[in-house]
């Protein structure tokens, strides 16, 4: 294998890894930009969207072999974990953080501990702590281009993650919603005053950041089966990089997302770091990007013209 | 005839701060009514009571037939449904959307206007009044200069066409030149659109000219008030508030 080849295959390994980094980081980046707390259960409820995707395949995929049906079965049950995940997600914002949005600063964040103790303890207490697998909707045997080995899968979490986050930045940018919700995320009450609820704006952040969350989470389980503490280390992995892509900031958090997932990859394959370390890897450049830019990648130093 | 806005004897606290002791005012459609008063006396605070920003304690305060704002908050109005009745605020230090460009800014004016094309017209009207945001209209407010910044706020706020316009020293850190522009731009709505205007200032002699009628506040209280011809030649005002 020539070094140009080598280097396109780590390059599609760290895309793909960092394209569902992206997804996950977005739920934690959107919620921050307009409550400016971090929801850490953010990971349990990607978790939750994995295992209802997951019972939902299986229930309509049934017996079938693998096959179009399949493969269509497979986005429809991503459709509906988004959906279910991100009216889950509403429901814990209002029933859990809302009634504490004037508390203090403190009493959102142990909230939201608590709700991922919850929403994991729930969940295998309901589905069991043993790890289920989610079966590929395709025949995910590799193929190679130029030298590069590429999975299907590899293919379909491309494909996804960008379709994705494609649709957020023509919603946030283009659409009167999502307009308001950027006018939210800056200035809450002069939102109010343009006639923005600013109630119904938080719950589509939380509707939005939690279905993504669900893709991210099916996609994932593809490779590392479904079980309840799976959010725990790749939520702080997509935590991180909505923090070193600046958090509150959208495009932030998917550079933040795609560099992580380059970083490690390549600090593996280039830079020798054991695997077993690969995740200190998130971790130092994390403390490095809080040293040298607090505000993160993105983020922007806030100083207001008076 | 029965004022658009009244406000009867209130009292707004923070914690043990009373801020308004029974205020009472009123004003008549289609008049520039000016408040002014020195540094915390009460302007702003008076302003967030009516548009529901902050409570009040007793009192209250009607709009038409409507009430917009009693002692008992679950019968006030909430800050997100004023601008549904035709009540715009600029607030004190703008408030622009910072990382929206103008344009953007001018959407969220319109966010309650369902009508694209009207969006788009009262756009094309806004750049034509205030050229510098035809000019700037793509660039992110961050970067507009405290001026740009004020016709930028007032822009948004007449957006959604409203009845009531309701500023919060407009002139505030501004060249006197530029103030004087913005001053003769909202002479200018309340004439030919027939826009009823609210003016808290602290620019006395500024305000006073420009208003009908105007009232004079000091520590949450207010102290003076009637026609702004008299309130100009007034000692007291001339004394506190004009340096003579
Ligand atoms: N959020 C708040 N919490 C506590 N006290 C406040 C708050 N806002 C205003 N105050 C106090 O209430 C009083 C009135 O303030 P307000 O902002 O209404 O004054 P103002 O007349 O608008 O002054 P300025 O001309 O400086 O804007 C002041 O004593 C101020 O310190
Ligand atoms: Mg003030």
């Amino acid at each position: 294998m020539g070094s140009i080849s080598e280097f396109f295959q780590h390059l599609m390994n760290g895309l793909t890894l960092g394209g569902i980094y992206a997804l996950i980081a977005l739920g934690y980046t959107m919620v921050y930009g307009i409550l400016k707390f971090i929801n850490f259960a953010h990971g349990d409820i990607l978790m939750f969207g994995a295992y209802i995707g997951l019972f939902v395949f299986n229930f309509l995929r049934g017996d079938s072999p693998l096959g179009t049906w399949t493969f269509i079965s497979f986005f429809i049950a991503m459709l509906i974990s988004m959906i279910v995940t991100g009216a889950l997600g509403v429901a814990i914002e209002r029933i859990a953080y809302k009634p504490l949005r004037k508390a203090s600063r403190l009493a959102p964040l142990l909230s939201a501990i608590g709700v991922s103790f919850i929403l994991s303890n729930g969940a295998a207490w309901m589905w069991g702590t043993q790890s289920r697998k989610l079966e590929y909707p395709f025949d995910n045997a590799p193929f190679t281009v130029g030298g590069v080995v590429i999975t299907p899968h590899q293919v379909m979490i491309l494909i996804v993650s960008l379709i994705m986050m494609l649709a957020l930045i023509i919603f946030v940018n283009n659409t009167r919603m999502g307009k308001a919700m950027r006018a939210v995320s800056l200035d809450q009450d002069t939102s109010r005053l343009m006639g923005i609820n600013v109630n119904s704006v938080i719950s589509l952040t939380f509707a939005i950041g939690s279905a993504l969350a669900a893709s991210g989470g099916m996609l994932i389980a593809l490779d590392f089966k479904v079980y309840p503490s799976m959010g725990m280390m790749i939520g702080l992995k997509a935590f991180v990089a909505a923090v070193v892509g600046g958090i509150g900031n959208i495009g932030g958090a998917m550079l933040g997302g795609i560099l992580l997932g380059l970083l490690e990859t390549f600090g593996v394959a280039i830079l020798g770091i054991p695997p077993a370390m690969k995740d200190t890897i998130s971790f130092g450049i994390l403390i490095l990007v809080l040293l040298v830019k607090p505000e993160g990648l993105l983020g922007k130093a806030v100083r207001e013209k008076v | 005839m029965k004022p658009l806005l009244n406000i009867e004897d209130i009292s707004v606290n923070y914690g043990a701060i009373k801020a308004l002791k029974n205020v009472s005012m009123s004003v008549n459609k289609g008049h520039i009514v000016s408040l002014i008063g020195a540094n915390g006396a009460g302007k702003s605070t008076l302003l967030k009571a009516i548009v529901g920003l902050e409570p009040l304690i007793g009192g209250s305060i009607t709009y038409g037939d409507i009430t917009l704002a009693t002692d008992n908050i679950r019968k006030s109005i909430r800050t997100e449904n004023i601008a549904k009745l035709g009540i715009s605020l600029v607030p004190e230090g703008r408030h622009v959307f910072t990382d929206m460009s103008v344009e953007e800014n001018l959407d969220m004016g319109a966010f309650l206007v369902r009508d694209d094309a009207l969006i788009k017209r009262k756009k094309e009207e806004m750049y034509d009044f205030f050229p510098i945001l035809g000019e700037r209209r793509r660039q992110k407010t961050r970067s507009l200069s405290g001026g740009e910044q004020q016709m930028m706020a007032i822009a948004r706020a007449l957006m959604s066409s409203p009845k009531l316009l309701l500023l919060d020293e407009p002139g505030l850190g501004l060249a006197p030149l530029i103030v004087q522009d913005i001053f003769e731009k909202i002479a200018y709505i309340n004439k030919t659109e027939n826009i009823t205007v609210f003016l808290v200032e602290q620019n006395a002699k500024m305000a006073l000219k420009a208003s009908t009628e105007g009232y004079v506040m000091e520590n949450g209280r207010i102290v003076l008030s009637g026609s702004s011809e008299k309130l100009l030649k007034s000692k007291e005002v001339q004394e506190a508030y004009l340096g003579a």
